[in-house]
């Protein structure tokens, strides 16, 4: 019976040529410098497997976040656990975890195959073994052809090619990637960030990914966690936060443009809705989504530059005068101030032609409008 | 045809002409005068007109031989033996002073070794110049490796983030910015035969069992007690060029490196040392020149004694120069330290060019 049980837990863990299992949990996770404090509680978990993304403005504590993950930072108190181990205080090389860093930290005097058998070497891997694996990960990565190159005849987007292809070598049970799209220019960056969801579907790994590009997080991630001064903010599915965002900040980060947010006052409400208004707004009714709001209170409403769109003059219940249009072929977006000298931000999903001064008339669906709590 | 370098930068010049001038004063006119009396018997005063004498100089100054002494026999064919069953040799003068071999008229005896009834000699024209030389280089070859390996040591030591490590660099600094005459006075207390620091720090450390050194005093100690002080004196300039290099590697390198799993000396010799390539280059040739041209230490400490065992090149230039007034001789020695000091920068760049 032990012996059945044995087995199936071996299945278990060598699933996938052999990697570990790692799911990844953090807890109460806190770190402080001297008396500052970065990281102030926080609870993660990451299942195996999954592409999770850490995103926030920048000074968040994302990538000291990630960086106590790898082991390049202590941990002042919590807990971390990788692969059901407790790793606090485990050397970086002792938690299964390879990074991949946003100057590419490729060693400048070593070819590409060197680079990316750099791990190998320092296991003392045999040459046939260090020959297969960096002929696979050049292979997944299309870059056979770059091997003997040094890294200073490649270009920015290559390098972190090879920086990527230095942690596949290394069968990681977590790949950790800390901004990795940051220095490349703008074309460059899409290409990589879809060849690295295509590389996360093709090795199944866990990978835990920095950013502060919202897009980035959005693409890529199974699950995305918002976090800021060092607390996750809201933690779960791309969609789900874009679409139940718990606060402003989460609302307000995720989504281009950004939301609008209107200081209104609740005229009335109930369980479900509530009534707002705002001297530059007619009165409209829409959901509370749980939270509780009492009349005559102040509150803040926040609508997706998407969900507004323009009507007939003089219907709608927002108007507000063109500032600026920017034409993107696909979408215009347009910035108008209102009566009140609050501007306003609105996407419409077609080429529109707009003068500056022009009157438009604006009207939104409500159940797509998000209603906040005023922060203190 | 004129270049822009010539015409297009009258203010570029006007500002390297006062560097131009005291290059030209002090260095390049010197050498090429210091070339020009290395061929002639130019003496610092003298009643004589100076005359071209070729390379006479070079000749009386590299002037090398060797030759081998059959011991003494008796009447009877048998080897004489002294005292104690030792061979005995006859006086070298019977070669140098011999009509038959004017080839070896006034030369000296270098060193020699035995071998059963014979005995080898090496014998120079100019022993002393050529004991300069092999102590110079012998000095060379110690300083450098050891100044620039324990250099680079402290300088991975005080690279650390530790609290109070300023007061550490500052401490390893401070006898670079301290004048070598000065050091080497305070040395020569340390070395002191008598009561002298280190002979007293000795004989605590062994409970009285050390018997005192004459440190500087004794033809054996003289050289290396000069040797360790020198590489103390500048220890600290070169670990700050170590330090200089060491900080140009960017972290992010040995964070890989540690994620990786390399251990402290694969971190080094994967990250580290190769980053530190050019760094390298540099303090080699840094210290071999100093070395080459060590002088005040032996000045101020031991005027090249004990029995010439601290005898260096640049010494003798001086000495032969200006206390013998032999201008033409440390000119000579001065061309010749030239070409040795060229020959290994060259060497040196060529072992470590980017291939």
């Amino acid at each position: 019976m032990s012996m059945l049980l044995a087995i199936c837990n071996l299945g278990r863990i060598l699933t996938r040529e052999g990697r570990e299992m790692a799911e990844i949990k953090l807890r109460g996770l806190r770190k402080s410098y001297g008396g500052h404090e970065v990281i102030r509680g926080v609870d993660i978990d990451i299942a195996d497997g999954e592409f999770c993304v850490f995103v926030g403005p920048s000074g968040c504590g994302k990538s000291t976040l990630l960086r106590m993950v790898a082991g390049l930072e202590d941990i002042t108190d919590g807990t971390l656990e990788i692969g059901g181990q407790r790793v606090n205080e485990a050397q970086p090389r002792d938690r299964g975890v390879a990074m991949v860093f946003q100057n590419y930290a490729i060693f400048p005097h070593m070819s590409v195959r060197e680079n990316m058998a750099f791990g190998l070497t320092i296991a003392h891997a045999s040459k046939a073994e260090k020959a297969a694996k960096v002929q696979r990960a050049a292979e997944i990565l299309q870059m056979e052809h770059l091997l003997d190159r040094r890294p200073s005849q490649l270009s920015g987007g290559q390098r972190q090619r090879v920086a990527i292809g230095r942690a596949i070598t290394r069968n990681p049970g977590v790949f950790l990637f800390d901004e990795p799209l940051s220095n490349l220019d703008a074309a460059l960056r899409m290409d990589m960030r879809m060849e690295i969801g295509k590389l996360h579907k093709q090795l199944g790994t866990t990978m835990i990914y920095v950013t502060h590009d919202q897009v980035e997080a959005m693409t890529l991630a199974d699950k995305i966690i918002v976090l800021r001064d060092g607390q996750v903010m809201q933690a779960g599915a791309p969609m789900e936060l874009y679409q139940n965002p718990v606060n402003r900040f989460v609302a307000g980060f995720l989504g281009a443009p950004s939301m609008n947010f209107l200081d209104v006052e609740i005229v009335a409400a109930d369980n479900e809705t509530a009534k707002v208004a705002r001297p530059s707004m007619d009165p409209i009714v829409v959901p509370t989504r749980g939270r509780r709001f009492v009349p005559g209170a102040r509150a803040v409403l926040g609508l997706r530059p998407q969900h507004i769109s323009a009507c007939a003059p003089d219907q709608g219940v927002l108007h507000g005068q063109v500032t600026l249009t920017e034409r993107l072929g696909s979408e215009t977006v347009v910035d108008l101030v209102m009566q009140d000298g609050k501007n306003v931000i609105a996407a419409f999903g077609e080429d529109k032609e707009f003068e500056r001064g022009q009157r438009v008339d604006l009207i939104f669906a409500p159940e797509q409008a998000h209603l906040f709590e005023e922060e203190s | 045809m004129r270049s822009s370098l010539t015409s297009a930068n009258r203010e570029g010049w006007a500002f390297a002409l006062p560097g131009i001038v005291l290059i030209f004063a002090f260095i390049i006119t010197p050498f090429i005068l210091a070339f020009g009396f290395s061929l002639t018997n130019q003496r610092l005063i003298s009643p004589n007109p100076t005359r071209y004498v070729g390379l006479e100089n070079y000749q009386q100054m590299l002037g090398l031989a060797f030759v081998t002494l059959d011991a003494k026999q008796d009447p009877n064919g048998k080897v004489a033996t002294d005292p104690s069953g030792h061979p005995e040799f006859p006086p070298l003068r019977t070669i140098t002073r011999n009509a038959d071999t004017p080839q070896y008229r006034g030369m000296q005896e270098w060193f020699r070794w035995e071998t059963g009834t014979q005995a080898h000699l090496v014998i120079a024209r100019d022993v002393v110049f050529w004991k300069a030389l092999v102590n110079t280089c012998l000095f060379v070859l110690i300083v450098a490796p050891v100044q620039a390996g324990l250099a680079l040591g402290l300088a991975l030591l005080i690279n650390q983030k530790l609290r109070g490590i300023t007061l550490f660099r500052t401490i390893y600094f401070m006898p670079v910015v301290v004048s070598i005459v000065v050091v080497s006075l305070l040395w020569r207390f340390i070395y002191d035969g008598h009561d002298g620091l280190l002979n007293n720090m000795l004989a605590g450390l062994s409970f009285g069992h050390f018997h005192p050194v004459d440190w500087l005093g004794n033809p054996h100690t003289a050289l290396g007690s000069i040797m360790v002080m020198s590489i103390w004196q500048a220890v600290g300039f070169h670990m700050v060029i170590w330090l200089s290099g060491l900080q140009t590697i960017s972290p992010t390198l040995y964070e890989a490196a540690a994620i990786e799993g390399s251990s402290s000396w694969q971190t080094f010799r994967y990250v580290t040392w190769p980053g530190l390539r050019h760094t390298a280059v540099l303090v080699l040739i840094v210290i071999t020149m100093q070395s080459f041209a060590l002088f005040s230490q032996i000045d101020v400490m031991t005027k090249g004694g004990p029995l010439d065992s601290t005898q260096t090149l640049v010494f003798q230039a001086v000495q032969r120069g200006y206390g013998l007034q032999d201008i033409a001789g440390g000119s000579t020695i001065s061309v010749i330290l030239f070409v040795i000091v060229l020959s290994i920068s060259l060497l040196q760049r060529w072992l470590t060019r980017e291939r």
